[in-house]
């Protein structure tokens, strides 16, 4: 009897990855199988490894928020892009390049284009995510519709590049084919041991929606080393986990 | 050796006043200006100034030779103009033309002659032409400029046979060496009457006397030293046309013909090892309206694919309106291609990766323009806004190291905004800042981090106290205080914001 359900448990396992490889979402490659150092979070991933190869969407609200999407995208920027460059659409200019260095990206091999609007900005997102010699991709693209957001997904499944969607938006957030949604607050640094001052940078990072992973939250903090995830906070999740698949 | 050509035309101003208006073909006439304060003959005709009047004589004078002369004014610069019209218009003999202020035109001949049938058919043929236009001109071929110059002026002989144009130029005076009037006087009192006179004297000897100028025009005119042409067109080296026997309207016909061009231009490029940095795609319409696009790239290319798929995007730019009869590639700028480009940053396993970066950014630039890519480099500068440099390509590499050792924001405003804040003790980083209306209570601080402008910037030396701080909601700021307690009261401002 418990034979019969482990067979049943494996054999849904072996056809829901037929269902992600039909869908466009291939297992990583062997290269691809690296720990990017998010440690707790990894749980969260279907794979237990971050997804690479796809597009992952990011929503902030406020100036503040913008600042700390940027750190982070910055951070997982750097993980990724140990041999390419980086293409980074903006359509307002407020990265300041020195600011990256301090989340292991060289400032000197990102490129940043500027786009008109929207439509450009996707534009150029779409064509950076189909040269699979960048690393990653990030657009900060306000508003895209549910199919733009195939298109891009679309590209990466060729190319293998790393999309980012940064959107900074105040209305309610449409939904669109990305593999996540995340959203990234501030939250007060510890810089441990009691020493007065401004610490590390801290974050509560919420994973909204994860297609064939588990959403949660999670205190992550920003060492000189790379991402420390302190603790799992199911808890905090402000929205309730939006519904995958 | 080069063969060249100079074209004199003496009486150019009259000549071009009588063909705007024809009926003063039959009239004594002189243009004139005010000089000093007399009004002096600035140009005249060959009937004018065979009956004695001469340019550089008061108008008055020559009014006493011939009484019903009339005068007409002289504008400045307007030699100028002709002689560039002129020489423009003797591109249909020669790739090089160059003007030749005040009164000539000069071309360089070489290799172009033999397709009039000889330098005499030729020589005659711009001289016929010119006068049918009503510019009556005197011309001479020679080896160098110096020497088709004087024989121009002051010779008999029209065509000089290579390496004979010494001799050629013995006889004549010595202004045919375009020396300065001063020298010449001398060289009038000293007797020498013709340039065979002092041409084979000693060097030193000319230059204690007349200066070094005239070792350079004898160099010139025997060729010795060079002398180069300003062509009034530069050469375009890469260029391809393709007429059409029937006009063409459809884009699918543009696009055949562009792809046509390309692949000849590209094989142009690549048998002299040369990519294209700008392309220019030309369509001569019926009607004569010239339609055209550009593209520009970030490194030299010649890829046909690549380039096609730039020229895509601009296809629509194009109105055949009735349709286009010829189309020009020109590759204005090029630069040298090696075979193998070094790689900037490599990608195990894929060959051309710089390649595959290179023309995104070319398809971006090509769509949002050149400028909307950036890309910084660090600056050894401490001035936040200046501690970067902008540049555009992808190949400039930076020259110092990033500096990481003092904490810069994620994101900076473009320029610092106002805020309104609470301090308890000069000194100190704010306890409160008011920032577009929120209040934010600060927990924790570091700083202050003290930015001078520099000296040698500007005059005014400003102080700049930087503070990290951190609110209540967890969110990090860098605020700065602008100058110091002790001077008027400083301003606070909001810098920009950390991860």
């Amino acid at each position: 009897m418990e034979q019969a359900i482990i067979n049943k448990a494996e054999q849904v396992q072996k056809l829901q990855k037929e269902i992600l490889e039909l869908q466009g979402f291939r297992p990583p490659l062997e290269h691809e199988w690296r720990d990017i150092g998010l440690g707790l979070m990894n749980e969260a991933f279907p794979n237990k490894v971050f997804p690479v190869a796809t597009v992952h969407e990011f929503v902030s609200t406020s100036a503040e928020e913008v600042a700390v999407t940027c750190g982070f995208i910055s951070g997982l920027v750097g993980a990724l892009m140990n041999n390419g460059a980086c293409l980074w659409v903006t359509t307002k200019r407020r990265v300041f390049a020195p600011g990256l260095k301090a989340f292991g990206v060289k400032p000197d091999q990102v490129v940043f284009a500027d786009a008109s609007g929207n439509k450009e900005a996707l534009w150029m997102m779409e064509e950076g995510l189909k040269c699979n010699t960048l690393a990653s991709v990030v657009g900060e693209i306000s508003e895209l519709s549910f199919t733009e957001s195939r298109r891009l997904q679309l590209a990466v499944e060729d190319s293998r590049v790393t999309g980012f969607i940064h959107r900074h938006t105040q209305k309610p957030v449409a939904h669109i084919a990305c593999v996540s949604r995340w959203r990234i607050k501030p939250v007060e640094s510890s810089s441990g041991c009691g020493m007065p001052g401004v610490g590390m940078p801290s974050w509560n990072v919420e994973l909204q929606k994860i297609r064939n992973g588990k959403p949660g939250a999670w205190i992550v903090n920003w060492s000189p080393n790379g991402f420390r995830v302190t603790r799992a906070d199911i808890g905090r999740l402000s929205v309730p986990a939006a519904k995958t698949g | 050796m080069g063969r060249y050509m100079s074209v004199w035309l003496p009486y150019l101003l009259t000549d071009r006043t009588i063909r705007s208006k024809p009926e003063l073909k039959e009239v004594d006439f002189v243009l004139s200006a005010v000089v000093r304060g007399r009004i002096i003959v600035q140009a005249s005709g060959s009937a004018v100034t065979q009956k004695g009047v001469r340019t550089g004589m008061a108008v008055t004078d020559a009014r006493a030779i011939l009484p019903n002369l009339q005068v007409f004014n002289y504008q400045e610069g307007i030699a100028e103009k002709t002689l560039l019209g002129l020489a423009e218009w003797a591109l249909r003999f020669t790739p090089v033309a160059a003007v030749d202020i005040p009164d000539g035109i000069i071309l360089d001949t070489s290799g172009c002659t033999h397709l009039w049938g000889g330098e005499v058919h030729y020589l005659n043929d711009i001289i016929c032409q010119l006068d049918k236009i009503g510019y009556s001109a005197k011309a001479a071929i020679a080896d160098t400029i110096g020497a088709a110059w004087a024989l121009a002026r002051y010779g008999k002989q029209t065509i000089i046979a290579p390496g004979a144009q010494m001799q050629a130029i013995q006889l004549l005076p010595p202004a045919g060496l375009r020396l300065e009037p001063f020298v010449l006087d001398r060289m009038y009192k000293l007797g020498f009457h013709t340039i065979g006179d002092f041409m084979h004297m000693p060097h030193p000897v000319l230059r204690r006397r007349f200066g070094q100028e005239i070792l350079k025009r004898i160099g010139q005119a025997s060729g010795t030293v060079p002398e180069p042409l300003e062509s009034v067109q530069p050469a375009v080296v890469f260029q391809v046309c393709l007429p059409c026997l029937e006009p063409i309207k459809t884009r699918t016909g543009i696009e055949i013909a562009l792809k046509t061009l390309l692949n000849r231009l590209a094989q142009q490029l690549y048998q002299e090892g040369k990519g294209l940095r700008k392309a220019v795609f030309k369509g001569c319409r019926i009607d004569g309206a010239i339609q055209q696009i550009a593209i520009g790239t970030n490194r030299p290319v010649r890829n046909v694919k690549h380039l096609l798929q730039l020229f895509e995007q601009k296809i629509s730019a194009i109105q055949p309106a009735l349709g286009i009869e010829l189309f020009v590639m020109e590759a204005p700028v090029v630069e040298k291609l090696s075979s193998q480009q070094e790689a900037l940053w490599a990608v195990p396993g894929c060959g051309n990766e710089n390649n595959a970066l290179a023309n995104l950014l070319d398809r971006i630039a090509g769509r949002a323009g050149t400028q909307s890519i950036r890309r910084y480099l660090p600056v050894e500068q401490y001035w936040p806004e200046r501690s970067v440099k902008l540049t555009h390509t992808l190949f400039e590499q930076p020259d110092t190291e990033w500096k990481a050792d003092r904490p810069r924001p994620i994101c900076l405003l473009e320029k610092p905004e106002r805020i309104k804040v609470m301090v308890p003790v000069p000194d100190y980083p704010p306890m409160m800042f008011i920032y577009k209306g929120v209040m934010h209570k600060i927990r924790k601080a570091d700083g202050p981090e003290r930015i001078a402008r520099e000296w040698w910037q500007d005059d005014n030396t400003q102080i700049r106290d930087y503070y990290r701080v951190e609110d209540e909601a967890g969110a990090r700021y860098w605020l700065f205080r602008s100058g110091t307690y002790d001077q008027e009261e400083p301003g606070w401002f909001i810098h920009g914001f950390f991860a």
